[in-house]
This record gives C-alpha cells, sequence and structure tokens, in this order.
C-alpha cells in the first residue's frame, strides 16, 4: 500500500512540472505579453509611453530570457512567494489565502450534496428498473445534466431578489466566524453546482448498480433467502460504489471549472471571481499563479482519489 | 462491424449479386438510420431537434425578426409581448433575435472546435497508440499534463494568453477537448493493432502509415463519431460559460452567455426575461446534443448500452 502511495507521488511530479511549463508558454511565449497587450490602450486618460513600458518591464524582469524567468517564478512559488498583485499592489499569497477557503467549501459542500441525491436516486432506479421512480430519475438525470449551473445560479439570484429580498453577500465570511452568514453566502453556489453533478452521479450509479445487480454473487444471496433491501446494502452497494468514486474525483475538475460561472452568478468572493477579474484586468502574475493553484488542487484531488480506490478494491494494490 | 451483416439480407433481395463487394454506401447508410429510429426513438426526435437549431441558426438572418444589435431607446426592458416576443433588453434589442443569431455563433463555435480537437484526438490517439514506444510515452505525459488542469480553467489560461476573439474561443475549446479523445482513442487502437488481421497487413509488408490509414483507423470511426456528439454538448457549455464570464466572443456579437451575464452589470431587478429565455437557449440546446449523444453511442456501440 505504502509502495503504491509512493509511485503515485513520484509520477504526479513530472506532471507538476509539466503544469508550470504549459501555464509558463501560455503566459509569456505565446504572442502578446502581459505589458505588450496594455501598450496600445491608453489607461483612464494616461497613455504610457515607450521609456514607462520599457522600465515597467524591466522591473517585472520581463526584459530577461524565458529560462530565467521561468526559474525565477519556480523559486519564489516554491518559497512561497506568489509575487503582487499588478494593479493592486496586494500581495497574491494573501489573496488566495483569503479566497481559497470559500470556493473550496463550496466545491465541497457541492461533491457531498451531489452524492446525497445521486447515490439513492441512482441505486434506487436502478433497483426498480422501469417503474415510474427509475422513469423520473432518468428525467431528472437528462435535465439537470444539461441545465448550466451557473444559469441554475441566476435564477437562484433571481428568485431570492425578487420574491425574498435577498441580497447576494460581498464580503467573505468564514464558516468558522458566523456559520449562518457564511451558509447563506455559500448553500446557493454548492446547491447549483451540486445538483448538476448529483444527476451525473446518478446516472453512473445507476448503470453500476444494474451491472452488480447482474452478478452470480446477487443471485447466490437471493437464493440464500436475503430481502431486497439487504442485498443492496450489504452486496451491491460497495461495489457499485466504485465508479462513483473515480468520477467524483474526474468531476471534482468540472466542479473547480463550473465554479468560476457560479461564483460569477452569486457574486462570491472566491477564486473564480478573482480569476475573472485577473483575466479581464490581464493581472498576469494572478492568472499565472491562480491557474497553478488549479492544477495543484486538482493533481492532488486525483491522488487521493486513486489512493481511496486502492483502498477500497485491493485488486488495484497488486494488480 | 455487425452492421454490414445485418444489411446484407436486404442486398440480396434487391436482386444485387455481389458476394464478394459489401452493400452500397447508400443502402448501409439507411439501414443505419432505420436501426437508430428503432433503437431510440427519442434519439431520432433529438436528431430531428438539432437539425432544426442547426437551421435556424444557419438561416438567422431570415429567421430573426429584428436586427440582433440594433438599440431602440424607445422600447427598453419591454416585457415579452406580442411585439417583442421574448422581451427587450436594457438597449432595446429583442431578445429573441438575440437569442436567434445567438445560436448561429454557438452552434458555429461549438461544432468546429469539436471537430478540430476531435479530429487532432482521433490522429494523435491513433499515432500514440500504434507507434507506441517513446512518442507513446511523451504523448502520455503531455497528456497528463493538459489534464491536470479542470477544462474550463484551460480554456480561460489560453483564452488570458491569446486574447478575446472568436478564433481563440475555437482553440481554446479545442485544445481542453484533445486529452481526453485522445486517451480514448488510444485505447482503441491499443486492442485493435492486435487483431490477426492488423498483423497479417503488416507481415505483406504494409507501411506504419498505410496499417493506420487502412486498417486500424476505419475501427476507431464510431467511437471517434460518439465521442464528437459527446463533446459537443460540452463545448455549447464552455462557450456559454466563458461568454457569460465576459472573456469569451467580445461585444457586439450576440452570444447566449453573455445576455446571461450582461445582466449581473446592469440591473438592481434583473428583468426576468432577460435570464430565463437566453439560460433555457443554452439549457435546451446542450439536452438535445446529449439526448442524441447518447442515442448514437448506444446505437454504434451495444455494449455500453445501460
Amino acid at each position: 500500500m505504502h509502495l503504491y502511495v509512493l509511485r503515485r507521488l513520484v509520477i504526479a511530479v513530472p506532471t507538476m512540472i509539466g503544469v508550470t511549463l504549459l501555464i509558463f508558454v501560455a503566459m509569456r511565449v505565446l504572442p502578446g505579453d502581459p505589458l505588450s497587450s496594455i501598450e496600445g490602450e491608453s489607461i483612464g486618460s494616461v497613455q504610457l509611453t515607450a521609456e514607462q513600458i520599457a522600465s515597467a518591464r524591466a522591473s517585472l524582469g520581463l526584459d530577461r530570457p524565458y529560462y530565467v524567468q521561468y526559474l525565477t517564478w519556480m523559486y519564489d512559488v516554491l518559497r512561497g512567494n506568489f509575487g503582487t498583485s499588478f494593479w493592486r499592489g496586494e500581495p497574491l499569497i494573501d489573496l488566495i489565502l483569503r479566497r481559497a477557503p470559500i470556493t473550496i467549501q463550496i466545491a465541497l459542500m457541492a461533491i457531498v450534496f451531489s452524492w446525497i441525491v445521486g447515490l439513492p436516486i441512482g441505486m434506487l432506479s436502478a433497483a426498480r428498473r422501469n417503474s415510474r421512480l427509475d422513469y423520473f430519475a432518468r428525467i431528472f438525470v437528462t435535465l439537470f445534466q444539461a441545465l448550466p449551473s451557473f444559469f441554475l445560479g441566476m435564477l437562484a439570484v433571481l428568485v431570492g431578489i425578487l420574491y425574498f429580498s435577498w441580497r447576494p453577500s460581498l464580503t467573505i465570511v468564514y464558516l468558522w466566524n458566523d456559520p449562518v452568514r457564511n451558509l447563506q453566502m455559500t448553500i446557493g453556489p454548492s446547491l447549483a453546482l451540486g445538483l448538476g453533478l448529483g444527476a451525473f452521479i446518478a446516472r453512473i450509479a445507476r448503470s453500476s448498480t444494474l451491472e452488480v445487480l447482474n452478478e452470480d454473487y446477487v443471485r447466490t444471496a437471493r437464493s440464500k433467502g436475503l430481502d431486497d433491501k439487504g442485498i443492496l446494502y450489504r452486496h451491491v452497494l460497495k461495489n457499485a460504489l466504485l465508479p462513483v468514486v473515480t468520477v467524483s474525483g474526474l468531476a471534482l475538475g468540472g466542479l473547480l471549472g463550473g465554479s468560476v460561472a457560479v461564483e460569477r452568478a452569486f457574486g462570491v468572493p472566491g477564486l473564480g471571481l478573482a480569476l475573472v477579474m485577473a483575466v479581464t484586468e490581464r493581472d498576469w502574475m494572478l492568472i499565472q499563479n491562480l491557474v497553478l493553484f488549479y492544477g495543484v488542487v486538482f493533481v492532488l484531488v486525483n491522488l487521493a482519489v486513486d489512493v481511496s480506490y486502492a483502498l477500497i478494491d485491493p485488486r488495484i494494490r497488486y494488480g | 462491424m455487425t452492421t454490414e451483416l445485418q444489411t446484407s439480407p436486404t442486398l440480396i433481395q434487391a436482386g444485387t449479386w455481389a458476394p464478394l463487394a459489401g452493400p452500397s454506401r447508400r443502402t448501409r447508410t439507411l439501414g443505419l438510420l432505420r436501426r437508430f429510429v428503432r433503437t431510440s426513438p427519442i434519439g431520432a426526435v433529438a436528431a430531428v431537434a438539432l437539425v432544426l437549431i442547426f437551421l435556424v441558426g444557419a438561416l438567422a438572418n431570415v429567421v430573426a425578426p429584428y436586427d440582433p444589435l440594433a438599440a431602440n431607446f424607445a422600447a427598453t426592458r419591454r416585457e415579452p409581448s406580442a411585439l417583442f416576443l421574448l422581451g427587450t433588453d436594457y438597449l432595446g434589442r429583442d431578445v429573441l433575435s438575440r437569442i436567434i443569431h445567438g445560436a448561429r455563433v454557438t452552434l458555429l463555435v461549438a461544432t468546429t472546435s469539436v471537430l478540430l480537437g476531435d479530429s487532432l484526438g482521433f490522429i494523435w490517439g491513433i499515432m500514440s497508440g500504434y507507434l507506441g514506444g517513446r512518442f507513446d510515452m511523451l504523448s502520455q505525459r503531455l497528456l497528463d499534463v493538459m489534464l491536470s488542469f479542470p477544462g474550463l480553467i484551460l480554456a480561460i489560461l489560453l483564452m488570458a494568453a491569446l486574447g478575446p476573439r472568436m478564433e481563440t474561443v475555437i482553440v481554446a475549446i479545442a485544445v481542453s477537448r484533445v486529452p481526453l479523445s485522445t486517451r480514448v482513442i488510444r485505447s482503441i487502437v491499443l486492442s485493435v493493432k492486435e487483431l490477426a488481421y492488423v498483423e497479417a497487413a503488416r507481415c505483406t509488408g504494409a507501411t506504419s502509415l498505410g496499417v493506420m490509414v487502412r486498417h486500424v483507423a476505419p475501427q476507431c470511426v464510431a467511437p471517434m463519431l460518439v465521442i464528437l456528439s459527446a463533446n459537443l454538448g460540452t463545448a455549447i457549455f464552455a462557450e456559454s460559460a466563458l461568454a457569460f464570464l465576459g472573456i469569451g466572443i467580445p461585444e457586439p456579437t450576440p452570444t447566449w452567455g453573455r445576455m446571461l451575464g450582461g445582466v449581473l452589470s446592469e440591473a438592481f431587478r434583473p428583468p426576468w426575461w432577460l435570464i430565463v429565455f437566453p439560460g433555457l437557449a443554452i439549457t435546451l440546446t446542450i439536452m438535445t446534443a446529449n439526448l442524441f449523444g447518447d442515442a448514437l453511442r448506444d446505437v454504434l456501440d451495444p455494449r455500453l448500452k445501460r
């Protein structure tokens, strides 16, 4: 088991280096570095002169060769120095640490919610195949898989504003400071994300349950007189769970991406909103480090999923 | 594939005597179509609906009642009425006309990016799977890296790097589609290349390129179609999400996502028709694409049927 985890960790290292290289190439090497896109425009009424641009370029280290720029960036990141925001001068590490808890909380709540909704619906609709319940479950899946989370979010905000005189909270409130106001801020986005994911989970759970129900040991269990409920809990649940776990890890990617749009719909000041702001303002250091943060989180989560998969299923460990 | 076996009896009935040649392309297509409708009536309805949406998009200039860009300050924020079926926005632009023109933009971007990204994945997957060795190893590590980004985040990164234009949106979505389709095609190639007929082709002295094009690629066409149709919905979502975030195709081009996102920056009391109708357009289009994709998968790959 330890060996398996170690091997997975070793594979993750070159992947992470590749991630930083890809971000670097996208942000600095592709035509149009951050300053050249600003050059032509006037910012307010001020037009940057050629000397100002040159000095800004030098102060940001953009005049140095690419490999020096890359190594400096890596050196800084490894020391926990994420640079400062180009427009606000705020240290980015502060910004990321302030906003990350909200985004991570929303993502985790969405996962939990999707399991609560998706698993029972999927398993029951498989157990009562072609019943009315199955029929409704499939409509639910079809509808919520197509419904974009940000549209769902906008609808929720619309209803909240029109009928409940609700206002989106604009400042960050952490769960450990004020649970009620924190939940008011996070429950909407996590529901909007979780319903779509829940539909996906229900679909996977349904097909994997159907598969397991056809196994020989289920027939054996039934022939020895176990009732349907017992079979579902004792024999089917654990085996049908495997694909759901794998898929949840993959889905977290969609969740992290989708949370960017949902945060905008609800006006939640999380990482996603910061990323959108950074892209519209061309705050390249912020873009670079935020995307890196998302990449690191995603790689780590997939690692955790692989490990937990190996914990549930011994075949993976020794295979 | 079994398709050809199933269609051959019709050939004999038609009186064509061609024991060695396969059925003509036309009969084969017709047989497939008939099977599609029989296996999945919902899928057939979805296919018709999808064609209709494409037609509306293609004929936007004819179908739309108003100019989607023309501001009309005498009629801003009008509720849906007989004059403006789906209402007007804060500049007095007709929402229905903007949705119809938005269909053109969304479908153009989604289809092109899916075709672009999956073709690349098709070729790359075949090469990576068939050639193996160092090329395969390097490809897989590169794909690992691309898969380390959530799809939408990768697209946002590319949008930031390339700047907001319609072509860059297409490229950004296409690139984020590549890794998964490459992986799927590669896994199919890995099993196909062990088959006897591929080995036979190699023994008779066929070149690698020849085997890949003649013998391996045809086996990957059906899965490719399934991937293409499954990715269409994802691409529509990605385009709308980028536009919603205000970093997709820039104004004044009407897009569904931007119509929805535009509401956030302007109103205190958001007019409901500015949220509901563009959102429904996105949802229904994704839903038809998904239903069609599922049906296609059921027909082309019966093993995967739920």
